[in-house]
């Protein structure tokens, strides 16, 4: 079971490993970008709590600032990245079958 | 007609419809690939609902209102942990594990490392994970029975378990799947449609935020007409009342009943070189107009005393003294007020104490009593509050908390086995960006009850009852009939967030049972119906043992069991599916060694926490210490990936040989050919 897919591809072991890196660096250069966005939320917003109490607690229809950004439009922040990267890597993934097929 | 039959009639019309489309569904299962993966060929849509589904259990409908409602922002970092939890999982782990195409996490294990070995340790944590994740979903059902009908804890347990366990021996994966899409649904209806209603006879949730806003020093109120339940100490800690600071309040008692107090302190937790401050000066017994004497002398003796026929405690505030002058702190006077402890608990009342027969002043206010326990609307309603300052360092348990939640999602192995119901890596991705969407949907409307809660059913407070918010809320409707039509939606709502989530744990369990002890490491040779017949069995055999459990943790927190499997998963599950996926230098031998260092490790911290606050075990630890104990995940999940990259260095000749294409199938997109399932449906 385990070596049906080395048996099947004409690939030599170097191409595999470079067809391996090339994938995986392109994938992976996406993946980290939207991540270091979604981490410095994660990071900043208690910062910004800490450091800028008052702001924080500016009232916005009721709301404090901070828990409007917490409570409610956190989750439309994070469709907008996921499906960035959904259709981002969509489009890579077909531009790298299409080269890798050439 | 008693108070408890509407809502039933909405459980049991549930129950009747969980069955009902599991059966229907049943009826297409026929063939292995359907009980375990569905055959790989559920729609996105489908697919996301039921993931959703799933994921919804009892810690996100009932717990997540009364985290907010007992302690305010911070608890919102859960549900959007919760829910963040899914891009980590969409970045990194969905599409890869999708395309290697197993069955389960440990096929992913075996498949990824060659190694059989492997796969053992991993079904161990599913089953680890999936147990703790279990119990807090069979206490969910016992509460909520017991609050609807007054059933014992135990019938609620035995109806929930026996119907999923029925349902899930009968179907497996294809029959839950669609069981779990309609539950997604009913959940989102459940939560949202009876909080519009509540705001619309209250205020809009940006009002009611505001009213707590505008009140900095005060804090959750209660009618002096409510009577509410102090705990005894059977139900420890939840057995004291920490009096309000702002107010004289008075506690009434009822002249019929007998109650008994074991110990009177102060709320705020003394500080080296600070004066004493004894009991009698914090409680005063009043009894037919005038102090006590006799119990005065009882209270200050510091011995446990009973209260009978109808005494008033009237609760002081007290200015904390050093060397006889007051403490201050940014310029305000420090206060404490009494901590009561109860032996025996019973139904009081509280007041705002107007009459004092000793100054004769009267309080010229109207408003409520301030309610016990009840942080002040400032600490409340602001960041760093009483949950992550506890320990004295918010910031870092702040952090801490969010990586467990973060992680923990990323590494739950029964959501986990979803993504692997897709027909490829492109379609898991979808997938996992519906799922968000979904349960934002539904999270945000989670926090709302807890403000509902915090505002109009400060009786709660009293006895710690936080979980129940969501479904007594909906009672205070002055239509009685509409009322109980109300509380029947979320009380079926609370039964479909616990069926759902344990189905989906039974699967998982039974999968890694049937699958991947029996057909994989006890009969090799088993036929595919031998495996099917052993999945049952190993749903029944699980279903029970579940429910055994549940019926052992009456006194534990929902959110805390919860939060063990999130910690368990956060330091063994993810680091493995990030470096497993990611990098092709992890051996076998690092990536296990992570995986028991970390999960194990931040299990004992969580364990020996728990013990020390149920006071089973003494140990006199820093606080520092204490908040690391209590959220390991920002120690544990580094020390897991570290250890995994240390000892995949150390022993990199056992990297398999064909490293490379493994990691090929991992990411090549589909339309390359070289990625073909580890199991072919």
């Amino acid at each position: 079971m385990k070596d049906d897919i080395a048996v099947e591809s004409k690939l030599s072991a170097q191409d595999a490993e470079d067809l391996m890196n090339r994938v995986m660096r392109r994938q992976a250069g996406l993946s980290l970008q939207v991540a270091a966005v979604f981490i410095a939320i994660l990071i900043i917003l208690p910062l910004f709590n800490l450091y800028a109490p008052e702001l924080a607690a500016t009232s916005i229809l009721g709301f404090p600032l901070t828990w409007l950004m917490l409570g409610v439009l956190f989750y439309p922040i994070t469709w907008i990245l996921s499906s960035y990267f959904v259709s981002k890597s969509d489009e890579i993934e077909t531009q790298i079958s299409r080269e890798e097929q050439q | 007609m008693s108070d408890g039959i509407i809502p039933l009639l909405f459980v049991v019309a549930m129950i009747v419809a969980t069955v009902a489309i599991g059966m229907i569904a049943t009826k297409k299962a026929h063939t292995t690939a359907d009980f375990f993966v569905a055959a790989r060929s559920v729609g996105v849509m489908m697919n996301a609902s039921a993931i959703s589904g799933e994921y919804l259990s009892a810690a996100s409908f009932m717990g997540i209102a009364g985290l907010v409602m007992k302690n305010g922002y911070d608890s919102l970092w859960y549900p959007v942990g919760y829910a963040a939890g899914y891009l980590f999982l969409l970045l990194f782990i969905a599409g890869p594990l999708r395309r290697f195409g197993a069955y389960t996490i440990p096929d992913f294990a075996q498949g990824r490392f060659d190694s059989p070995m492997f796969r053992k340790i991993a079904v161990i944590f599913v089953l680890f994970i999936g147990f703790f994740y279990t119990m807090p979903q069979m206490k969910g059902a016992g509460v909520t029975m017991s609050i609807i009908l007054g059933w014992p804890y135990w019938a609620g347990i035995l109806v929930v378990g026996t119907v999923i366990t029925f349902n899930v021996a009968m179907g497996g994966m294809k029959g839950i799947t669609l069981v779990q899409a309609f539950q997604y649904w009913a959940k989102l209806f459940a939560v949202s449609l009876p909080l519009f209603i509540l705001m619309a006879v209250f205020a809009p949730y940006n009002t009611e935020l505001g009213s707590v806003g505008a009140d900095p020093k005060g804090a959750a109120r209660i009618n002096s007409m409510d009577t509410a339940t102090v705990n005894g100490i059977e139900k420890a800690p939840l057995n004291a009342l920490s009096m309000p600071t702002a107010e004289t309040t008075a506690i009434m008692f009822e002249s019929d009943k007998t109650y008994r107090v074991s110990k009177i302190t102060t709320a705020r937790k003394p500080e080296k070189g600070e004066d004493p401050i004894m009991p009698e000066q914090l409680v005063r017994p009043v009894k037919g107009g005038t102090d006590t004497q006799d119990l005065k002398a009882m209270v200050a003796s510091g011995k446990p005393f009973d209260i009978t026929g109808g005494l008033i405690l009237v609760c002081d505030p007290v200015a904390v003294t050093i060397d006889g002058k007051p403490l201050m702190k940014d310029g305000k006077l420090v206060k404490t007020s009494a901590k009561i402890e109860f032996e025996k608990g019973g139904p009081v009342t509280f007041n705002v104490a107007r009459a004092r027969t000793t100054s004769g002043a009267m309080k010229a206010t109207e408003a409520d009593p301030i309610v016990p326990n009840s942080p002040s609307n400032s600490k409340w309603l602001n960041p760093f509050g009483p949950m992550t300052s506890k320990w004295g360092y918010p910031l870092l348990y702040t952090y801490s908390l969010i990586i467990a939640l973060v992680c923990g999602t990323a590494g739950l192995p029964h959501i986990l086995v979803r993504f692997y119901t897709n027909p490829d890596g492109r379609s898991a991705k979808r997938t996992t960006l519906w799922v968000m969407v979904m349960l934002g949907a539904f999270y945000v409307f989670t926090p709302m009850w807890g403000v509902m809660g915090r505002l109009h059913m400060a009786q709660l407070y009293v006895n710690g009852g936080f979980d129940t918010a969501v479904i007594k809320l909906p009672t205070l409707l002055d239509n009685k009939l509409f009322a109980q039509i109300l509380s029947g939606v979320t009380s079926a709502g609370a039964f479909a967030a616990f069926m759902s989530t344990f189905s989906g744990l039974l699967v998982s369990m039974s999968g890694a049972f049937a699958h991947d002890i029996y057909g994989r490491i006890l009969r090799p040779t088993a036929s595919p119906q031998d495996r099917l017949r052993a999945f049952k069995v190993a749903a029944i055999g699980v279903g029970i043992v579940s429910m055994g459990l549940g019926l052992m943790v009456e006194t534990f927190d929902i959110a805390t069991m919860v939060g063990w499997a999130f910690a368990i998963g956060a330091a063994s599950y993810f680091p493995l599916l990030l470096l497993g996926s990611w990098w092709k230098g992890l051996t076998k031998y690092g990536a296990a060694a992570g995986m028991l260092l970390g999960g194990l490790l931040s299990l004992a911290a969580i364990v020996t926490n728990m013990l020390l606050d149920k006071k089973v075990l003494t140990m006199d630890l820093p606080p520092l210490v204490r908040a690391l104990m209590e959220q390991p995940a920002i120690w544990g999940v580094p020390l897991s990936i570290l250890t995994m990259i240390v000892v995949s260095k150390a022993t990199k000749d056992k990297l398999p040989s064909d490293v490379t294409w493994k990691m090929l199938k991992l990411h090549a997109p589909e339309e390359m050919g070289l990625s073909k399932d580890y199991i072919e449906a």
